[in-house]
Order: C-alpha cells, then sequence, then structure tokens
C-alpha cells in the first residue's frame, strides 16, 4: 500500500472537497495498482480532456457531468472549482475553429464547446496539442511531471531530463486536482538507466531516417530503455526528434532512451547505462531499415486520395519547409491535403505567409488536432499518404485507410499529381 | 489434468475465473481495438480479429497511446470487458487502466505467464492474493 503524507491524507479524507478526494482516492489505487511506495509533487501536467475515440456514446453534455464520468471515472457529479497544477492540454476531438473541414457533426461541436467553458472556468489550459513542449510547456531536468500523449512523454523524459510516466486522461486529470503522482517508474533514477544497446550502423539524417529507428526500436525493445549508439555521428533536431520519440511510442512503448553522446542523460555509454548489463544488443543497418518500412507501407496501388501531415504536430520548422514545398503549387483535385500543427505555431505560420501559401495551392493548415483520435477522415478516403510513421501505424486500424509512408517531398508530390511515388533511397 | 500455480501481485482486487486468451505482443487499446466490439483491430496483430470479452486476457504490457485508460473504460461501458488481465510488466498505462476497467488484474509472477499459459487453457485468478491457478487444456 502506498504510504500518505499528511496533505495527502487530509485530500482523501474529504477535508479539500469532494473533488480533490475523488481525485486522491483514484490516485491511491493507481498508486497500489503501480506498487508505487508513495507520491510526488508535481506542477506541470499535460492533460488529457478534450478528446475520446467514441464521441457517438457520449449521451451528456454538461460540463460536470463529462468531467466525473470521464475523467475522475464516477456516476456521482462531481463539481470542481480550480484545478492546482500548471497545465496544457493534449489534442481535442476536432479543430476547434475548422472543424467543418473534418466533417466533424454539429453534436461534436457542441460536445468540445461544453468542455472548452468547463476548461476555462476550472483553469484548465487550451493549448490542444500532442506537442507541449513546442507552445511553452518546456520542462526542466528533473522536473516531475504527469503528461499524457505517448510521443510527448519521452521528449520530457530522453531530451529535456524531465521525469514523467505516460499518463492517461484518468491519471493526470486527479494529477492536476492534487499536484501529485505517483513517485513509480522514470520519477525514479534507477529505472531511467539504459536496458538495450541498439548499434546503429547507417547514417541517420533524415526525419523519415529517425521515424524508421523509432519504429523498429519499439518493436524490438518494447518497454525498455534503449540506448542509441550511433557510428555515424548526428545530432536531431525537434523535428527529428518528434519522428523518433512519436514512432518508438507506437510500435512499442518506449518512454524514455538514451542517444549517446545527444541526450542529457547520456554523455556516455556508461553513463546511459550507470551500471546495467545490456539485456539485448541490437544492430540497426540497411536491412532492419528496410523491413520497418515495408512493414509502414500497407497500399497496394500507387493513388493516394489524402495526405496527412503534422503528426506529431508540424514545427516551425516543417511548416516553412512545406509552404516551400507548395508554393505556387496546386493540389489535385482527388486528392485533400491536412497539414495538422499547433494553434500557437499557426498564429507564427499566419504571420510568416505559410498559410496564405498553403491555402493558395488547396491545403489546409489544421489545429487542435488530428483525424486519427476520432476518426474524422474525409468521405471517401481509402489510401493516406503520410510522413509520419505513427499516422501511418494507427491510420489502418483506425480509419481503415491503406498507407503510403514516406518523406514529405514525397508527400506533397502525392498531393500534387495524387500519385505516389515514394520510395526507400 | 496438469495444473499449475503462479504467484504475483494484486493490480486490482478481485476473483473470477475463464478461459485464457494469450499473446506474446504487447496491447494497444487505443487504436489497436474496437472497444465497442470488443476486438482487437491492429493491422500486424497476431490476435486481430479476436474477442477478448469474458476471457482472461494474458498479455507483456501496453504499448502505444496514453488513450489507453479512456479506451479501458470504454470497453467497460460496453460490456466488452475481458474477465480478468494478467500481465507480464505493468506500466503507467496498464495501471490505470486496469482501475478504470474494474477487473481482476495481477502482475509480477514469478514466471512470465506468456510462456506458461496458452490461449484455451483454464484460468482461475484470484487477485487479492496475486495468485493464478492454470489448468491446461485437453
Amino acid at each position: 500500500m502506498v504510504r500518505l503524507a499528511r496533505d495527502e491524507q487530509e485530500m482523501l479524507d474529504g477535508k479539500y472537497g469532494r473533488a480533490q478526494q475523488r481525485a486522491m482516492e483514484i490516485l491511491v489505487q493507481y498508486a497500489d495498482a503501480l506498487g508505487a511506495e508513495r507520491f510526488v509533487d508535481t506542477n506541470n501536467v499535460h492533460l488529457f480532456v478534450g478528446f475520446h475515440p467514441y464521441p457517438d456514446m457520449i449521451e451528456i453534455l454538461d460540463g460536470d457531468e463529462l468531467a466525473s464520468k470521464f475523467l475522475l471515472d464516477s456516476d456521482e457529479k462531481i463539481v470542481v472549482d480550480q484545478v492546482k497544477a500548471f497545465n496544457t492540454t493534449h489534442i481535442w476531438a476536432m479543430d476547434l475553429d475548422r472543424w467543418q473541414i473534418m466533417g466533424a457533426p454539429e453534436s461534436l461541436h457542441k460536445l468540445m464547446e461544453s468542455i472548452r467553458k468547463y476548461s476555462i472556468r476550472t483553469g484548465i489550459s487550451l493549448t490542444a496539442t500532442c506537442t507541449p513542449y513546442q507552445v511553452g510547456n518546456v520542462p526542466t531536468k528533473g522536473e516531475h511531471c504527469a503528461w499524457t500523449e505517448s510521443s510527448a512523454v519521452p521528449f520530457c523524459n530522453a531530451v529535456l531530463g524531465g521525469r514523467t510516466n505516460t499518463e492517461a486522461a484518468h491519471s493526470a486529470f486527479p494529477a492536476a486536482l492534487t499536484g501529485k503522482i505517483p513517485l513509480w517508474g522514470y520519477h525514479l533514477e534507477e529505472n531511467r538507466r539504459g536496458t538495450h544497446l541498439i548499434h546503429v550502423e547507417i547514417d541517420i539524417n533524415s526525419v523519415m531516417d529517425w521515424y524508421l529507428l523509432g519504429y523498429y526500436a519499439g518493436e524490438v525493445s518494447q518497454l525498455a530503455v534503449p540506448v542509441y549508439d550511433l557510428k555515424i555521428p548526428s545530432v536531431p533536431n525537434i523535428s527529428m526528434l518528434k519522428g523518433l520519440n512519436s514512432a518508438g511510442a507506437s510500435s512499442g512503448g518506449i518512454m524514455m532512451y538514451h542517444i549517446i553522446g545527444v541526450t542529457p542523460e547520456a554523455p556516455t555509454m556508461e553513463m546511459a547505462f550507470g551500471g546495467n548489463q545490456p539485456k539485448a544488443i541490437l544492430t540497426y543497418g540497411e536491412s532492419e531499415r528496410r523491413q520497418t518500412y515495408d512493414n509502414l507501407n500497407s497500399a497496394k496501388g500507387d493513388d493516394v486520395d489524402l495526405v496527412n501531415i503534422g503528426c506529431p504536430h508540424y514545427s516551425l520548422e516543417q511548416l516553412r519547409d512545406v509552404a516551400r514545398l507548395l508554393e505556387g503549387k496546386k493540389v489535385h483535385e482527388n486528392v485533400n491535403l491536412w497539414i495538422w500543427t499547433a494553434y500557437q505555431l499557426k498564429a507564427i505560420a499566419d504571420r510568416n505567409g505559410f498559410t496564405d501559401i498553403i491555402t493558395r495551392a488547396g491545403g489546409h493548415l489544421m489545429t487542435d488536432s488530428c483525424p486519427l483520435n476520432t476518426n474524422l477522415f474525409p468521405q471517401g478516403a481509402k489510401v493516406v499518404a503520410t510522413d509520419s510513421a505513427k499516422h501511418a501505424h494507427y491510420a489502418p486500424a483506425i480509419g481503415g485507410l491503406d498507407v503510403c509512408f514516406g518523406t514529405m517531398a514525397e508527400c506533397i508530390d502525392a498531393a500534387i499529381t495524387g500519385k505516389w511515388r515514394g520510395e526507400l533511397r | 489434468m496438469s495444473q499449475i500455480i503462479l504467484n504475483g501481485r494484486k493490480v486490482v482486487g478481485g476473483v473470477t475465473e475463464g478461459e485464457a486468451l494469450v499473446t506474446k505482443q504487447m496491447i494497444s487499446t487505443w487504436g489497436g481495438v474496437n472497444a465497442v466490439e470488443g476486438i482487437i483491430t491492429e493491422r500486424r496483430h497476431e490476435l486481430r480479429g479476436q474477442s477478448f470479452k469474458d476471457k482472461v486476457l494474458v498479455f507483456p504490457a501496453a504499448k502505444g497511446s496514453s488513450g489507453w485508460s479512456t479506451v479501458a473504460q470504454v470497453i467497460r461501458l460496453a460490456g466488452q470487458s475481458p474477465k480478468a488481465m494478467i500481465i507480464r510488466e505493468i506500466s503507467s498505462l496498464t495501471g490505470i487502466g486496469a482501475v478504470v476497467m474494474r477487473v481482476p488484474t495481477v502482475t509480477d509472477l514469478n514466471q512470465d505467464p506468456t510462456e506458461i499459459i496458452e490461449t484455451g487453457d483454464w484460468v482461475r485468478v484470484d487477485a487479492d492474493r496475486g495468485v493464478v491457478e492454470v489448468t491446461k487444456k485437453g
């Protein structure tokens, strides 16, 4: 059983009201499920509030009732005053402004409006992105966080040295209410050390290369902490890290990793393993790269009717690059081009003229969401082209779509021609 | 019929029994499961197309999305829950997922359950005591 500090016991006893009490009840069950010994304070929560994969089954509209049922797992109506911890929010069910482009029904818009009003009232931040680190939530080394979104978690842990497990709707909301999270898993130094060694024999220097490496690593190392030993030195930037992180958390459950000489807890191989003996030593070379690419590509023909890019949400660099590729071009009449980013980055894209270029070409720059989460793909779409291994992984099971996976340039070529001409180079 | 006893610990309490459905592959509920139909849908998963409703679901760990518990709750509300879960390695996703699915769940067993238990075996899960009794099929 988890041991409670005085303030935690008081919350559980109801001294601070029913909302904190219910939150603490869930957190205690959760801590016991994990086998955690105690809690740690957190003031950095990435919440999961505006997103549900089966909105059709939600029959209530009252914000307090929704939060009670879907965030506090309670049929009793629990009214929250203000959440305690600093927070950002993960994607919502639809682009809150351009939802009609997604074909979202009015009922979903009403649901989102209810959650939006609830969020404003209770102190929940409407960032609505899978990339909180791109919009002002940048954890410090050693900072204890409670983050949802599987692709954001390795950014917090491995890239920034923050500390979080992959939290879910039902753990993150109680964490925000109480400022507590179980001191377990990647909050503890000993669990952050490497467990698997991956010798990377080939040059990894593009966004696609990093997606492929992450997808391979997730599949072979499952819940492990892989240590990447790059034979040819390379320093990934934010666009590439989004690829590595999201892919490894799709094919597997990678929440923490090290790149020797690059990430902050791995200046050397010795420090990356911290005394651990590698449980497995793997090699990633040309044949593993080819196999991973083939695993991601499921389309049989070359016709493409949807190009969906920006998973995780595009960086400012990627928005610049996609605008350059689309300058003066026209999207093919049979194709929908959806480009996803965070609301805040779109504001800069608007100022920089990127949005105009994309719109003139016939594409849509979208925010807050992603078509995977509520299966809001364009009607009749059969084949999606994407530069995201995460999107390529999930689109077949969620949307029933076949997938062409490649580079951003290959995706834009497909948007313009309606044909997939990508290949592994 | 041979019987095997595995000892572990409680994740979520309760006692139940049923037929095992075993996979050596990790499970992503969000984006890998149709929760209202109770079936695995991930494209390259060995259990694709199979229902876990009323089974004792045995798997190594969770992978994928932080939507794990949201989908676990839908599985429960849709009446598609497994009878119990036996998880080789617990993580934050399965920890909170089991809490909201509200089915007896155990982990940290003294042998790898995905090696010892086979699909079709009859399994009694006493999650309160952390004990799993496996009766081999046939």
